[in-house]
């Protein structure tokens, strides 16, 4: 098909600025870009369509930076059925059932407005679920914040938390897991990463791809306001003094209306009305009547007078750019209009059709009658900006040696305090926050087990219910210290998160939080993080099925920790064969899965007890990963362990410490030979962060053992649990009581405390 | 026992409440539009938990004034049975069948946590299956939980016996609002719920609804509807 002629020119609407090169620089369009327009239109543009080029354009909607990168990723797997490019990716889990799932940022809005900001986040990723036509059947989200001592810290934790909760809470979807991380580097830029899973049934999927010539394109949820106009304009830049000032681009949620949004779009989606659907996200109508439109290789006319408004006075300009929540674009089949409309009526919603697709491959924009944009589709997306930025990779740093590494001097108080530092301290405080009940369906709670663990509803039979785990994971200083290896390694956790409770890992949402792009060191973090994630999902056979990328995390000049948070979902069969990592019962014996040799490079122990952020991250073996992990998950589902954790931050000790607290079990351990030789040292042996380990609690441990031996996977029996005290035979003996409090009191004293 | 589970713009844990009828009884509850003054004839009532109309104005007030509200005080009257959860407790309030009124948390945070909840009668409906003085233990979700009445009803609550269960230790102990021990919220007397003066209406905080399996969440709850079979069949 070629492109229709443009037949009708735009009209000026009363009180237009001239479109000067300041207009243009304001809306964020470098001058080559902006050539790029005037190429494809042909003629100067209009306010609108300026405003519209602006916001598709925009790193944000673009990709523009990093999409080059993204394409290295692998996407496909036997059991993917949407890879990237969707609202959200979707996996087979069997039975007719679809697991539907994505991780976005909203991290640029939280720092500014942190309640609306996190809370619109939230909305937006349960926005993107449901529109492919799931029930939303769990939260997760990933934060970090700047250093606790940062004057403005404690407000935004608080905000962000309440606002995660305010959303999640009245949309009734639990929130059942997630990570919290502190680090100076995030004071200026937090990252609130919120990940949403929902279950389908594989026949009933809704994609976005406009279909139908004639078919009315309709409007459902809430009313357009002036919030958000030029949010995706404002997640593309660095942030200065004056950042606080674009507190009007923030968004306001409402979940009440959400809530019957997704009622009211499920309900319709029963039926067989809908021939695509797209949620109004970043860029609003924009993005979303553009997306429809070029997916479908069709054109699109719209009446932006028909628009349900919320204040008088409102113009095309930002009807087309206001980032208003819980809306929703609709193509719908013809003569399907009124019973449609009876359903969002009934749920008390908006409802209009503004307009009908076309052949023309055009967006017609009216307005009253008059066009006031006229835009070709397929150049604005095809001929987006794409860049290669120059990037250079972060060297590995030299390898710490252990030894060199002070031992504690009271093992107890360093114990202590790092239980209770703030990376490590329990993060009750967060999750008591948040409904991680509602819907009958969580097995594994927040802090129970590695991962979350949640029944898939409708997939109860006579004796099994079937689980999907999922969690979230990075260690942004590994990925700081070498992007390579951390990027591997925040893929790997997430895979060894799934395998401990006994599920199979299936698939990741990744969200890519970096600094500006164009300094060619963050460039160089961004593709190095990459080059290691795809290495890890294509020998771990766990493809990326959705993700999201944010770039520009900076103030001054002062980039974040670059952090690469994987989502990761996987599927266990029969919930009763899963295990959780509390230790609850005497007598156990403590198996240690995986190879040892205390490596304290950018370990917690370094940075919290020696104030040192220094070494190589700790290598990932992926071949030993796969092997360690399909060992212990065979293992767990045929229920010869009683408990089971990663070994991650704080090494060995800390987790030996987080199974016994968590269960109310105290235990006693014994180092081998070869490190009370020295080789490894204690010290290195107890908090060394070496990777593809587990601590496995079961009570048959030489069976386990010889097992084991048998896969091929390092094993050695430590002690038993049992007692009062967490014991490390020569070297330590606390009572898990002190332990306990210690790890929980940090965060509730920290945000009780005045600042 | 043919149950009616309400459902309000903004409810959300009626599915929970109809699953854990439906695995007591076997039998599917019907689920009423929140329009519909005019439903089939049941034995119990179910007011179930969410945000009914966003919490807006006041948690329950809304929803109190509703059509289908108007039906449940005149059946109420007539002694059909009447159980409010969570935002049910808070509409059944608002709509004047139980006294008092459930103000926010006194720490002004949301609240998801188990609690211990001494049963302090078993002689009702709602609590024949469990002993006088047992500890239960099932979860709470709110953030206006915190039960408050003027001295004169709480006097006359504790006279006539209409309160149903408080928060406790795991023990038993009934310790707190004070030092908030085993209160989740700040409730007057760790007030977790409370009948009507003729017991046939119940309004409580916790959700007895996410505590019926083993593997999600226990089976404490699962009494409550279980003795509800027993009177009501």
């Amino acid at each position: 098909m070629t492109i229709a002629k443009e037949k009708n020119p735009p009209v000026k609407l009363p009180n237009e600025p001239a479109i000067t090169p300041q207009v243009v620089a304001e809306h964020g369009l470098a001058p080559d870009e902006y050539e790029r327009l005037l190429k494809i239109m042909g003629r100067t543009p209009t306010m609108v369509e300026l405003g519209i080029f602006s916001a598709m354009w925009s790193e944000h909607c673009s990709y523009k930076s990093s999409k080059v990168w993204l394409k290295k990723l692998p996407t496909r797997a036997p059991w993917v059925i949407q890879g990237p490019g969707e609202n959200a990716g979707v996996i087979d889990i069997g039975d007719g059932q679809a697991a539907i799932f994505k991780m976005e940022s909203h991290n640029h809005p939280s720092y500014i407005e942190p309640y609306q900001g996190a809370a619109t986040g939230v909305g937006g990723i349960l926005r993107d679920v449901f529109t492919m036509g799931a029930r939303p059947v769990a939260n997760l989200n990933a934060l970090r914040f700047g250093d606790p001592s940062h004057p403005k810290t404690r407000h935004l934790v608080s905000g962000v938390v309440a606002g995660i909760a305010g959303y999640g809470n009245c949309m009734g979807i639990p929130t059942v897991g997630g990570e919290t991380n502190f680090h100076a580097a995030y004071n200026g830029n937090i990252l609130v990463n919120a990940m949403t899973v929902g279950i389908a049934p594989t026949d009933k999927i809704f994609y976005s791809a406009a279909a139908g010539l004639g078919n009315p394109m309709v409007y459902v949820g809430s009313k357009t306001g002036r919030d958000g106009i030029h949010g995706a304009t404002m997640a593309s830049t660095e942030f200065s003094e004056d950042s606080e000032e674009k507190r009007p681009t923030v968004q306001v949620g409402d979940p009440f209306v959400e809530k019957l949004l997704l009622e009211a779009c499920l309900e319709l989606m029963a039926t067989d009305a809908i021939v695509a659907i797209q949620d109004m996200g970043a860029a609003g109508l924009t993005s979303s009547s553009f997306e429809m439109a070029a997916k479908g290789g069709l054109g699109l006319e719209m009446a932006l007078d028909k628009v349900p408004m919320r204040e008088t006075g409102m113009n095309p300009y930002e009807l087309m750019l206001s980032e208003s929540q819980e809306r929703m674009l609709i193509v719908l089949k013809p003569g399907a209009e009124e019973m449609a409309r009876r359903i969002f009526e009934k749920w008390e919603l908006d409802f209009a059709v503004i307009g009908q697709l076309t052949d023309t491959e055009r967006m017609v924009l009216t307005w009253h009658g008059d066009v006031v944009a006229n835009i070709p589709i397929p150049p604005l997306v095809t001929e987006a900006p794409m860049y290669e930025r120059p990037w250079t990779l972060t060297e590995l740093p030299a390898e710490l040696d252990a030894a060199k590494v002070p031992a504690p001097k009271d093992w107890k108080a360093s114990l202590l305090k790092l239980m209770g530092s703030p990376d490590l301290a329990s993060k009750a405080w967060i999750w008591h926050q948040y409904d991680h009940l509602i819907m009958g369906n969580t097995a594994i709670r927040p802090q129970d087990g590695d991962a979350a663990l949640v029944r898939v509803p409708q997939s109860t039979k006579a004796s099994s219910h079937k689980g999907l785990a999922m969690t979230s994971d990075c260690t942004p200083r590994y990925v700081q210290a070498h992007p390579e290896t951390g990027g591997r390694q925040a893929v790997a956790e997430a895979w060894r998160n799934i395998t401990a409770t006994g599920a199979r890992p299936l698939a990741v949402t990744d969200n890519m939080n970096f600094g500006n792009p164009q300094k060619p060191e963050i460039m160089g973090q961004f593709a190095g993080a990459i080059m290691g994630m795809a290495e890890a999902c294509r020998v771990l056979d766990f493809p990326v099925v959705s993700g999201n990328v944010s770039l520009y995390n900076e103030t001054e000049g002062r980039p974040i920790l670059p952090t690469p948070t994987i989502g990761a979902v996987g599927v266990i069969d029969d919930i009763a064969t899963s295990v959780g990592s509390r230790i609850v019962q005497a007598g156990l014996a403590l198996v240690l899965l995986g190879d040892t040799r205390g490596w304290l490079g950018q370990s917690l122990y370094l940075r919290e007890l020696c104030g040192r952020e220094e070494g190589a991250p700790p290598p990932v073996d992926l071949a030993a990963e796969r092997r360690n992990g399909d060992f212990i998950r065979g293992e767990i589902v045929a229920r010869r362990v009683s408990a089971c954790h990663d070994l991650s931050d704080g090494g060995l000790l800390v987790a030996l410490a987080e199974m016994c607290v968590g269960g109310g079990t105290g235990a006693s351990i014994r180092l081998p030979a070869r490190v009370t030789g020295g080789a490894p040292p204690a010290h290195a042996y107890l908090f060394g962060e070496d990777q593809s380990r587990y601590l496995v609690a079961t009570d048959d441990g030489s069976a386990l053992i010889e097992a084991a031996g048998r896969a091929g996977v390092p094993a050695v029996l430590l002690g038993y649990s049992g007692g009062p005290d967490i014991v490390v035979e020569g070297l330590l003996a606390l009572p898990l009581a002190e332990l306990r409090a210690a790890h929980e009191a940090w965060l509730p004293d920290y945000m009780n405390s005045a600042a | 026992m043919k149950a009616a589970v309400l459902v309000f713009p903004g409810s959300n844990r009626e599915g929970d409440v109809a699953q854990a009828i439906e695995l007591v009884t076997g039998q599917r509850p019907a689920m009423v539009w929140h329009g519909d003054g005019d439903f089939e004839k049941v034995d119990l009532i179910v007011v179930p938990g969410g945000f009914s109309y966003g919490d807006y104005l006041r948690c329950g007030a809304m929803a109190a004034l509703s059509p289908v509200m108007a039906e449940v005080k005149k059946r109420a009257a007539q002694g059909v049975p009447v159980l409010g959860i969570c935002n049910g407790f808070q509409i059944v309030t608002e709509a004047g069948l139980l006294p008092g009124t459930l103000m926010r948390n006194s720490h002004l945070k949301f609240v998801c946590a188990d609690v211990h909840l001494k049963v302090e009668t078993s002689q009702s409906l709602f609590t024949n299956r469990y002993q006088a003085g047992q500890v239960i233990r099932v979860p709470v979700a709110h953030a206006e939980g915190n039960y408050f009445a003027d001295a004169d009803t709480m006097k006359r609550l504790e006279d006539r016996g209409q309160i149903a269960f408080r928060y406790c230790s795991p023990e038993g102990v009934v310790d707190g609002p004070q030092g908030m021990a085993s209160n989740p919220n700040g409730s007057s007397s760790n007030i977790a719920g409370v009948f009507n003066e003729t017991k046939t209406v119940l309004g409580l905080m916790p959700h007895p609804e996410n505590a019926v399996e083993p593997m999600f969440g226990g089976t404490d709850g699962k009494g409550l509807f279980e003795g509800l079979v027993e009177a009501l069949s």
